[in-house]
């Protein structure tokens, strides 16, 4: 998937809990601020915790009539359950993010696949597992360039908990950083 | 001129930022999946515009307070899908009948019973229209996007306190967990219309005593010194229980004749494409989405294909339909359900196009190629 595209089919996968719905509304509101059309979505389960969910997000300069990913030119995966057990479509160039802890796709096909280090990250440098999904934002938007990095920053403050800013604003920068440092890689 | 609020909202909440923007001061419900945020937004918003929320102990409960509530002259909604909106059935035809004006959100799920808590369907359609027993009037209408879940509650609300009818806003999962961007219009390009009341206190006590020329009751608020009854039963002028044939069947026609006489002003459909079609897709709600993306692209491709999508659904836009049954070959009901809305499209066709059928039952939305092949074949 290239950088600055005027489409994109995204689609976010982990057990529930861990914020992915939630990474892929923050990108999503940060595209709406930048001035895109999108539609957001998600599926999970009927439990609350632990069950999977997946997000599916797509960012348009035109109206978006048919508002699930069919196929998806972006996929993250925070868990090796969710990745797993993922049925969708994928596009020929699409980038894949996985967690470092999770194993690569025996047979990707023509999609990239990038590793990175997104809960220990959360989990070591910031010092809380639950901004993993901050940490996620920062490295996408450095990744595929969605939306300026003020209005990234101001989206992520809409919509985290009161009180939590601080740290959630440090999980964005190190993600970020993660992000820029994985592009070279990505997008030689 | 101001630049208008942009919003990134899900359904939802669009839902519930229109019943303020209508007037709704007085939210009671049971939370539950897919409709929850609904309850949510309004416990957070309503408290900041003078309102009150309570979550009650049931959904039998919670639209009996919202009649309550509406009794002494205050807009109020409920919110709900299938397991708890089938609980809520009797009172909807207490509201009918007693002519109470509320709103009912039903954010539908899969069911029957409890079914798929989280997956989309379109299965209360018929629920919504012959949910509670009896001839009763009621007014239906589902929204296909976000924006139009804002403008569409507002509209249900001004319906509702016209014509004292309970409106029930028929959403789904699909539209009621969507995030898109709204535009919120001004205070000034949005018509909010308040229930009508008699000036003449002694009048007043004859609350359905209704004003020539009229079809709505004209009803003081309970609490501001006008006695009248109010009840389920068949009632006279002053809301007292009569057996009276000649006053039953009076009433009975009165209430069902608010709808049919005013279906101009209640009825709303969208076409697109429709001019030259030779077939037309009929679909609804979020599943009118996938049936929108099927027909723009068999378009695209030359297909003679139109799009008809009612977004008051009951009554169903019936004259603008049965002008379309009678100059196409195929007329295609995409939905989520078994078979629901093809009964009332097969109804109005009356055997003068095929009536064809897609209805998904799985719990999944739609896909667009589904309904394109449905499409393909239509066209021969």
């Amino acid at each position: 998937m290239k950088q600055k595209q005027k489409r994109y089919e995204m689609c976010f996968t982990g057990s529930g809990g861990q914020g992915v719905i939630l990474c892929s509304t923050i990108l999503a509101e940060a595209a709406f601020l930048a001035g895109k059309m999108v539609a957001q979505s998600q599926s999970y389960g009927p439990q609350a915790r632990g069950g999977l969910c997946r997000a599916e997000l797509i960012i348009d300069e035109e109206r978006i009539i048919y508002p699930k990913v069919t196929s998806a030119g972006f996929l993250l995966a925070l868990t090796q359950a969710s990745l797993d057990r993922l049925r969708i479509g994928m596009a020929e160039d699409a980038l894949i993010i996985i967690d470092s802890s999770m194993h690569e796709p025996d047979d990707p096909g023509s999609c990239s696949v990038a590793a990175l280090p997104i809960l220990q990250t959360a989990s070591e440098t910031v010092g809380k597992i639950m901004t993993a999904n901050i940490v996620a934002v920062g490295a996408v938007n450095a990744l595929l360039g969605i939306a300026p990095d003020d209005l990234l920053e101001q989206a992520v403050l809409m919509r985290v908990p009161r009180g939590t800013e601080q740290v959630n604003l440090l999980a964005l920068n190190e993600g970020r950083k993660m992000g820029a440092a994985a592009h070279s890689m990505i997008y030689p | 001129m101001t630049e208008r609020r942009r919003m990134l909202l899900q359904g939802n909440e669009a839902v519930v930022e229109g019943a303020l923007a209508a007037g709704m001061r007085f939210f009671a419900g049971y939370p539950i999946t897919p409709s929850t945020e609904i309850a949510e937004r309004c416990a957070l918003r309503l408290p900041q515009v003078g309102g009150r929320f309570i979550q009650m102990e049931d959904e039998l409960a919670g639209i009996a307070a919202v009649i309550g509530a509406s009794v002494v002259g205050v807009k109020a909604m409920t919110a709900t899908s299938g397991p708890g909106f089938s609980l809520m059935q009797e009172n909807i035809g207490y509201a009918a009948l007693a002519e109470i004006p509320c709103v009912i959100v039903d954010v539908q799920r899969a069911g029957p019973s409890t079914g798929l808590p989280t997956s989309p369907s379109q299965g209360d359609y018929m629920q919504a229209r012959w949910g509670t027993h009896g001839d009763h009037p009621v007014i239906v209408i589902s929204p296909s996007s976000v924006q139009e879940a804002y403008i569409e509650t507002i509209r249900s609300f001004n319906l509702s306190e016209r014509l004292r009818v309970p409106v029930i806003l028929l959403m789904d999962e699909i539209i009621g967990h969507l995030y898109e961007g709204i535009e919120l219009p001004d205070a000034d390009e949005v018509e909010i219309l308040d229930r009508l009341t008699k000036d003449d206190p002694r009048q007043a006590e004859l609350p359905y005593d209704i004003v020539p020329g009229e079809l709505a009751p004209r009803m003081t608020p309970f609490g501001q010194g006008v006695f009248y009854n109010i009840t389920g039963l068949i009632h006279d002028d002053r809301g007292f229980p009569t057996s009276s044939p000649e006053i039953a069947d009076r009433q009975c026609r009165r209430i069902m004749k608010k709808i049919d006489l005013n279906s101009g002003q209640i009825g709303r459909y969208e076409e697109l494409y429709m001019e030259d079609a030779g077939v037309c897709v009929v679909s609804f709600g979020g599943a009118a989405r996938s049936a929108q993306a099927a027909v723009e692209a068999a378009h695209r491709d030359g297909y003679r294909v139109g799009f008809f999508r009612p977004v008051t659904v009951w009554p169903f836009p019936e004259e603008a339909f049965y002008e379309i049954c009678g100059r196409v070959s195929d007329v295609i009901v995409a939905e989520l359900n078994y078979g629901q809305m093809k009964l009332e499209a097969e109804r109005i066709a009356a055997g003068r196009c095929r009536v064809r059928h897609i209805g998904k039952v799985d719990g999944t939305i739609l896909g667009p190629e589904e309904i394109y092949k449905e499409i393909q074949e239509a066209a021969g």
